[in-house]
């Protein structure tokens, strides 16, 4: 077995308070090579890894950042107990909600700390093989940063990139293994458990999303205790979000968990009033009101309680210009087409609660002074889907019924309102044709 | 986990936890199924058409005199689409 250089260089860097993976942005260059990587974080924790990551990882209390947020400790001993044969570490970056703008950032400006968790996912899990599955356009990035750290001598395993089609379901658990297996990137009807003991090749196999990994990279580094040292106990640890709507431009920042969102959105009640409403989560998490929201603190248990998910970290600010029934429309529509179209009660489901939406948002005289069953249908949908698609969509729509219900009577009664044809703040990338 | 039943000495607490039941019940595999509709007419009892025509399936379990209706339903579905499974729950 070789001794990778890394475990050479000895690790005497400091451990950051805050901010943590997103610490090298102040770089002049503002893109972390393999150099300043090292220089900034230290060697690779290689053997430590192998003997004390797992109870680090339950200690930090760290969870998945792909939008499940199911324990990352749990999960690796999970794939540690398929022990018939060795396992694969699949570093998840396809990131298909377009809303979401984090793991693109994080693997073009700090690709080392995402090659860093793979590898150490490897050590830990005895795997020997690792996939980084991103976006087709950011394979190069990538397999340059790859090339580098082969050149160094940095990993245990040889490390591979595959591109993933640009769809909103291919970062999905069970589309990365079937996608990985040759098939086409679409969810299967299996029970999680089986991945994690036979998913790519048969083998057992960790899908671990990349922000998820860049954070186990900090913790084989500085440990659990100093992980749960931000955020609260119940969400410790800082989170990167993607913030649309509220500046000019959308933003991709780095968080402590238990931050107030008036001071992350930089909001007093004044400025609340040019808002409807924020999308937290992404489009399978829900609508929250300004009045909700300005008291409301970033974390898991908050975000349940207002009926959404902290998800991949979606935080979008809806300006009173755009109309949140129409936003609302378009993003079901949007979500009806990049259904994989395998199960019936989704296809059939989605599409006419794709209809519903767009009657109330743009044709409400067609409902001839009803609210359309839109509850109903809802509850026809939920659970009957192979993956979480479907019901994803109808806790986004259940929420903006509930937020914008004032706003629904409106339309119902008097016809669309002004913003109905004015600018949309959602991303509903028409070019993303159904996932094959 | 087991029903329990902690007895102690005096003024000790009788404990009785209901235990998870073996139960067999119907699933679909929602990828599979075409929406033929034969387990609904095989087995009223457990599966209703939704107005899609694809089946609601019934979580409760299969008692025994409906097993062999199971059964059947299972063996009947043109895509194979319908599974028995039964565990601890």
């Amino acid at each position: 077995m070789r001794t990778p250089l890394a475990e050479i260089t000895p690790p005497t860097r400091e451990a950051p308070t805050f901010p943590r993976l997103l610490s090298g942005l102040s770089s002049p260059d503002n893109s972390f090579g393999l150099h300043d990587h090292l220089e900034q974080w230290g060697a690779l924790p290689l053997r430590r890894a192998r003997a004390t990551l797992l109870d680090e990882l339950d200690s930090a209390g760290l969870r998945g950042h792909g939008g499940a947020r199911f324990p990352v400790g749990t999960k690796w001993r999970a794939v540690s107990e398929g022990r018939a044969r060795r396992a694969v570490v699949v570093a998840n970056g396809a990131e298909g909600e377009p809303a979401s703008l984090k793991d693109a950032f994080l693997l073009t400006k700090f690709p080392h700390l995402v090659l860093d968790g793979a590898s150490l996912g490897a050590a830990v899990l005895n795997a020997n093989r690792i996939v980084v599955y991103v976006p087709d356009r950011l394979t190069d990035v990538i397999g340059r940063a790859i090339h580098a750290r082969r050149r160094a001598d940095l990993d245990p395993v040889e490390i591979e990139v595959v591109g993933a089609p640009e769809a909103f379901l291919s970062g999905q658990e069970s589309a990365v293994v079937r996608a990985l297996n040759n098939g086409p990137a679409l969810p299967t009807f299996v029970g999680i458990q089986s991945i994690r003991t036979r998913g790519v090749g048969g083998r057992p196999t960790l899908v671990q999303n990349v922000e998820s990994l860049a954070q186990v990279a900090m913790i084989s580094r500085f440990g659990g205790q100093w992980f749960r040292s931000v955020g609260t106990d119940d969400s410790p640890g800082t989170m990167l979000l993607t913030i649309t709507g509220r500046w000019t431009e959308p933003q991709v920042v780095e968080a402590p968990h238990g931050v107030a969102f008036r001071d992350l959105l930089q909001l007093t009640a004044q400025d609340a009033d040019r808002y409807w409403g924020i999308l937290l989560g992404g489009y399978g998490g829900g609508w929250v009101s300004m009045t909700d929201i300005l008291e409301c603190r970033l974390t898991e248990e908050a975000a349940r309680q207002l009926g959404s998910s902290l998800g991949a970290g979606v935080v979008a600010v809806l300006p009173r210009t755009c109309c949140p029934l129409a936003e609302t429309a378009r993003v079901v529509r949007y979500m009806e087409r990049q259904g994989a179209g395998q199960c019936g009660p989704c296809v059939h489901g989605l599409a006419d609660l794709a209809a519903h939406m767009e009657a109330l948002a743009f044709d409400p005289a067609a409902l001839r002074g009803h609210l359309p069953p839109i509850e109903e249908l809802c509850g026809l949908i939920e659970g009957r889907g192979a993956c979480r698609h479907p019901d994803g969509v109808t806790r986004f729509v259940r929420s903006a019924l509930v937020v914008f219900h004032n706003e629904a009577l409106q339309h119902v009664r008097r016809g669309p309102c002004g913003a109905v044809n004015g600018p949309a703040l959602l991303p509903c990338p028409a070019h993303q044709g159904r996932p094959r | 986990m087991m029903a329990t039943r902690r007895v102690s000495g005096l003024g000790a607490q009788v404990t009785s936890l209901p235990a998870p039941k073996w139960r067999v019940t119907l699933v679909v595999d929602p990828t599979m199924c075409d929406g033929h509709g034969v387990c609904a007419e095989l087995l009223p009892e457990r599966v209703k058409m939704d107005q899609w025509g694809f089946p609601i399936i019934s979580d409760e379990e299969i008692p025994t005199a409906l097993a062999d209706h199971a059964r059947r339903a299972v063996a009947s579905c043109p895509r194979l689409a319908l599974h028995l499974v039964e565990g601890l729950q």
